[in-house]
């Protein structure tokens, strides 16, 4: 894990894109997320595991500020998310999402999907918007689709187009809430392989996954959690060859075993 | 098992054949239609005794035995109707007491709505772009046709009547209620106290009140907004009861709407960095109002229809027209005539606004939106 309890350190070195400190979430009365501290630094990949319900997602969604927490401090690329709008809006600009259930937008098309945001949020030219998008749509290998609306396309293609449409907007962190559980098996593959595609370019990532084996592939870092706790934090191979803790063990033995 | 499936494999693959006779074309339709079972075909047979005994008798009764001339009722010796009065009447019907000799500007005004309204209910329409500047200009040049200026003699409002007042009303609320029940919908569900509580009151008191009563009080309640000595014109407090009453159903219609698009679709444009009014703008309320059509054009037809009310404050639309008409010595006695005249002018509208929002909701379905992923 990063060391973060050495000011100096902390100081000296350059800071991390994603600075996560004592934060604190509460859904009313529960206590969602418990004391999460968190760095992330720039390129780095970092797999969020845990069992349902252990907040990942409210974690993922608290750092572009969907979720708003009561405690502790999130600093994303400098800016501190806090209750200003500008601050938030700011953020969001630099940081991709893509969703468990795709969410692109029915009544556009997917070129449309993919310029939206550039348009709108960036005031890029339609023409540069649409080129860009074309290129993407291009690297998530569904060029040809460009004209179709999201009801017309496969679950996998959808969140290719998710990712596309993410990767519009040049983020500099990309934040992935279990992109491939609504998915078909076959389908999990090609939204994988874009992935990896992506992680090789050199994007920071957070991706809250159960798949391990894109876990070891990819990740720098793998986080899991349990009942709104950071468990464990290590390199893949420490985490699926030396858990530490017994919840992680049993974890691991549940999700490995089919 | 796995032998005959082979052997499909290796047969020559299978042409595709007609369907069985009867199954398709107008034999297969009516089978599937109207004759299904036994239930049904006794209900298709009722229904077609049903319309044999009004058809004939309603053509009859419209066209055949009726006569079209004459000075008053006591010409039309006839069984069927007596339409010798549309001849001296029509003008009044449409019009009301406008000038005479001044009725070509109401009927230019008509004629210009045409290519005002065309680019906004329909695609591809030909320079659009000029046409839909043409009709953000559209409500002046209509005004001052109307209300005279520029050269053009005044026409006082309360000589305003007929179909032409009801057209006037109607369009005026329908056009303007759509985007105030937008923002009514919206603030009804903001997260600003003040707003959302303003949005409630208004929606609910307006609801929860008949029209004809917004109506009578229109001239003690609207001035309460107004500077003292200003007065207001009886047809523009109409629309604005109107507009206001329309208003508060559409903001319910179109909330329901908003209620249907998933959380996730409002998620995703807040994380793409949209804010509040562009993700409302292109993300959802594109999609709520698509979903709204039909309670929309609902909401559309019953204001059309409510604009017969604006005869409690004094006003003479084709209603009141109609009802004057029919208490007229020389016309005594012909209200069925009357009111099925006057009606159909009302179906032709409704219904048209009907036909155009099926249209509207097939044109849409096929372009994209198939529903929402997962
Ligand atoms: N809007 C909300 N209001 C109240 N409770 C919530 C809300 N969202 C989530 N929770 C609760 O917070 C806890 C953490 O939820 P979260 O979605 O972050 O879990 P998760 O780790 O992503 O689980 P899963 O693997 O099932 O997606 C759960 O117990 C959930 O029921
Ligand atoms: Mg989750």
């Amino acid at each position: 894990m990063v060391i973060m309890n050495n000011p100096n350190f902390a100081e000296d070195r350059q800071k991390g894109l994603i600075e996560i400190s004592g934060l604190n979430k509460w859904f009313g009365s529960f206590h969602v997320l418990r004391d999460i501290t968190l760095s992330v630094t720039r390129g780095e990949k970092i797999v969020i595991c845990g069992p349902s319900g252990s907040g990942k997602s409210t974690l993922i969604r608290c750092i572009n500020y969907l979720e708003e927490h009561q405690e502790g401090q999130i600093v994303v690329d400098g800016i501190e998310l806090k209750g200003d709008l500008k601050n938030i809006e700011a953020v969001r600009k630099e940081v991709g999402m893509v969703f468990q259930s795709f969410n692109l937008f029915p009544h556009l098309s997917v070129l449309e999907n993919c310029t939206l945001a550039p348009i709108w949020v960036r005031n890029t030219p339609k023409a540069d918007a649409e080129n860009l998008a074309m290129q993407l749509l291009e690297k998530v290998k569904i060029p040809e689709q460009a004209n179709k609306y999201p009801g017309q396309l496969s679950g996998g293609q959808q969140q290719r187009v998710a990712i596309a449409r993410s990767l519009c907007m040049k983020p500099k962190i990309m934040l992935f809430d279990e992109p491939t559980s609504a998915l078909d098996p076959e389908m999990i593959k090609e939204v994988l392989d874009v992935m990896v595609d992506l992680a090789e370019s050199g994007m920071t990532m957070l991706v809250v996954t159960h798949e391990m084996g894109f876990a070891s592939q990819v990740a720098d870092k793998v986080v899991f959690m349990d009942e709104g706790q950071i468990i464990e934090s290590n390199t893949p191979t420490e985490f699926f060859e030396k858990p530490q803790s017994e919840r992680t063990k049993l974890f691991l033995s549940q999700i490995l075993s089919h | 098992m796995n032998s005959t499936f082979q052997n499909n494999t290796k047969k020559k693959r299978i042409a595709p054949r007609a369907p069985p006779i009867g199954s398709t074309g107008a034999i297969g339709w009516l089978r599937q239609n109207l004759f299904s079972n036994i239930f049904n075909s006794l209900l298709t047979l009722i229904c077609i005794y049903g319309l044999i005994l009004i058809i004939p008798a309603g053509i009859d009764w419209v066209f055949l035995s009726s006569q079209f001339t004459g000075d008053n009722r006591f010409a039309c010796q006839n069984t069927g109707a007596c339409w010798a009065w549309i001849d001296q009447r029509t003008g009044q019907f449409l019009f009301g007491f406008y000038p005479e000799q001044e009725r070509w500007r109401p009927f230019l005004a008509f004629l210009l709505l045409i290519p005002a309204l065309a680019p906004w209910l329909f695609d591809r329409v030909p320079a659009q772009k000029y046409l839909r500047i043409f009709s953000v200009v559209y409500p002046v040049i209509a005004t001052i046709l109307l209300v005279g200026g520029f050269g053009l003699p005044n026409v006082a409002s309360d000589k305003f009547g007929g179909f032409m007042l009801n057209l006037i009303v109607g369009l005026s609320g329908i056009v303007l209620s759509l985007p105030v029940g937008v923002l009514l919908a919206l603030g009804r569900r903001s997260r600003l106290p003040l707003v959302k509580w303003v949005c409630i009151g208004f929606i609910e008191i307006v609801r929860g009140v008949p029209l004809i009563t917004l109506l009578f009080v229109s001239n003690i309640l609207l001035p309460i907004f107004l500077p003292p000595d200003a007065t207001l014109d009886s047809v523009v407090r109409v629309i604005i009861m109107v507009t206001a009453f329309a208003s508060a159903y559409m903001a319910e219609v179109i909330r329901g709407g908003l209620q249907a698009i998933p959380s996730g679709q409002y998620e995703a444009a807040k994380a793409m960095g949209l804010n509040y009014f562009q993700s409302m703008r292109l993300v959802i309320l594109p999609q709520a109002l698509r979903i709204s059509i039909p309670g929309i054009v609902n909401t559309f037809i019953g204001l059309f229809k409510d604009t017969t009310l604006v005869i409690v404050i004094g006003l003479f639309d084709i209603l009141g027209i109609a009802n004057a008409m029919v208490a007229n010595p020389d016309w005594l006695g012909l209200s069925t005539e009357t009111y099925v005249f006057v009606a159909s002018f009302f179906f032709v509208i409704c219904f048209s606004m009907s036909r155009y929002s099926m249209w509207l909701e097939r044109r849409l379905g096929t372009k994209g939106s198939t529903g929402w992923s997962s």
